[in-house]
């Protein structure tokens, strides 16, 4: 080969060895950076504000991160409830939010004023069910949300004076500012017994929750 | 010897490029408008230099000078504006990343946008001093 090419192919492969060398670096201690926020917060993951379901003193307690106008969420929603169902009494489910859409604050506040009327899971179901027609996209319709309330057999009168409580605003902003600190960057995001879930997918949720059963 | 003013050119624009690309793609800073344009100019470099170097065309100076000029000036004004020394009201990206965030600050003055500037002025000087000693070839 001439010298100068040498020298070109041998800049071209440093150049993108090295690259790949500081992406690869930066990542590692990304991620160790995130891991020790997460460890130096644990005791933020399960507060006692959020919705919850299932027995307290339940072998597992799964942490979902998520958002009512997520559409991963609501399609892994049924997944959740199955894993629940399969494994009846060893599983605790802990609901926090972490919005990212454009009316999901809404749906949050509207979702916290009727867990006061002890309807929050009919509530929760129904808005992911209706999610395509009033979450969609291209022409969102928050105000469908309101339609939805007296099908749920909520009390309106009374869920719009709950909404001006403000431990409903403050629990959600607490939401918030723990998944920050939690390393929660996407919804819906799961916790195990404390552990985030690495992988994403039903197959890897269920084994991660199956493995926690079993210790 | 020429050979190789061309050949660090590249070399700057080939880790100009990379560069630009670890700062968005690895650590996910978004690019502002003025990034973005000094960018178009940037990048295809590596592409005319490296040509202009198998072999040595005395041509590839007017076929890059006039990239790296347009690229310096876009640079020099986003220095002035991330600088302060023009008001920023003044800029052309009132929406979307402000071309005056600062990601990073190496050493405390060190940062993007005058990487950029420095990028644009070394290949522009190269090329200039290129330009001169194949004409005193002649």
């Amino acid at each position: 080969m001439r010298k100068d090419k040498l020298i070109v192919t041998a800049s071209v492969a440093a150049l993108i060895i090295g690259f790949v060398l500081l992406a690869w670096m930066y990542q590692d201690k990304q991620s160790k950076k995130l891991e020790t926020a997460r460890l130096q917060n644990e005791s933020n993951l399960d507060r006692s504000h959020s919705p919850s379901l299932g027995p307290a003193n339940a072998k597992v307690t799964l942490v979902e991160f998520m958002d009512p106008e997520c559409e991963s969420c609501r399609a892994f929603y049924p997944f959740v409830k199955k894993i629940m169902a399969d494994n009846e009494g060893q599983i605790r489910l802990v609901i926090r939010y972490t919005l990212f859409h454009g009316n999901s604050e809404l749906a949050a506040s509207l979702l916290e004023a009727s867990r006061l009327q002890g309807k929050f899971w009919q509530t929760l179901e129904y808005f992911f069910e209706y999610q395509p027609q009033w979450g969609s996209h291209h022409n969102p319709r928050p105000e469908l949300l309101w339609e939805y309330l007296p099908k749920i057999g909520l009390d309106v009168d009374q869920l719009k004076k709950d909404l001006q409580n403000p431990v409903i605003a403050k629990n959600i902003a607490t939401d918030a500012v723990d998944g920050n600190l939690l390393g929660v960057r996407q919804t819906p995001s799961f916790f195990i017994n404390g552990k985030p879930l690495k992988e994403f997918g039903y197959q890897q949720l269920k084994s991660a929750i199956e493995m926690e059963i079993q210790k | 010897m020429s050979w190789y003013l061309i050949f660090f050119s590249w070399l700057v624009a080939m880790i100009a490029t990379l560069g630009s690309l670890f700062f968005s793609e690895v650590m996910s800073f978004p690019p502002c408008v003025l990034c973005w344009y000094q960018r178009i100019c940037m990048y295809p470099l590596t592409l005319i230099l490296l040509t202009g170097l198998f072999p040595l065309k005395k041509e590839v100076f007017k076929f890059s000078f006039p990239i790296v000029l347009v690229g310096w000036t876009i640079s020099i004004y986003h220095n002035l504006l991330y600088y302060k020394l023009i008001p920023e009201s003044a800029a052309p990206c009132s929406q979307g990343i402000s071309c005056t965030t600062s990601y990073i600050s190496w050493a405390g003055f060190i940062t993007i946008p005058l990487l950029a500037l420095m990028a644009f002025t070394t290949i522009g000087i190269l090329l200039l001093v290129f330009k001169r000693k194949y004409s005193e070839k002649r």
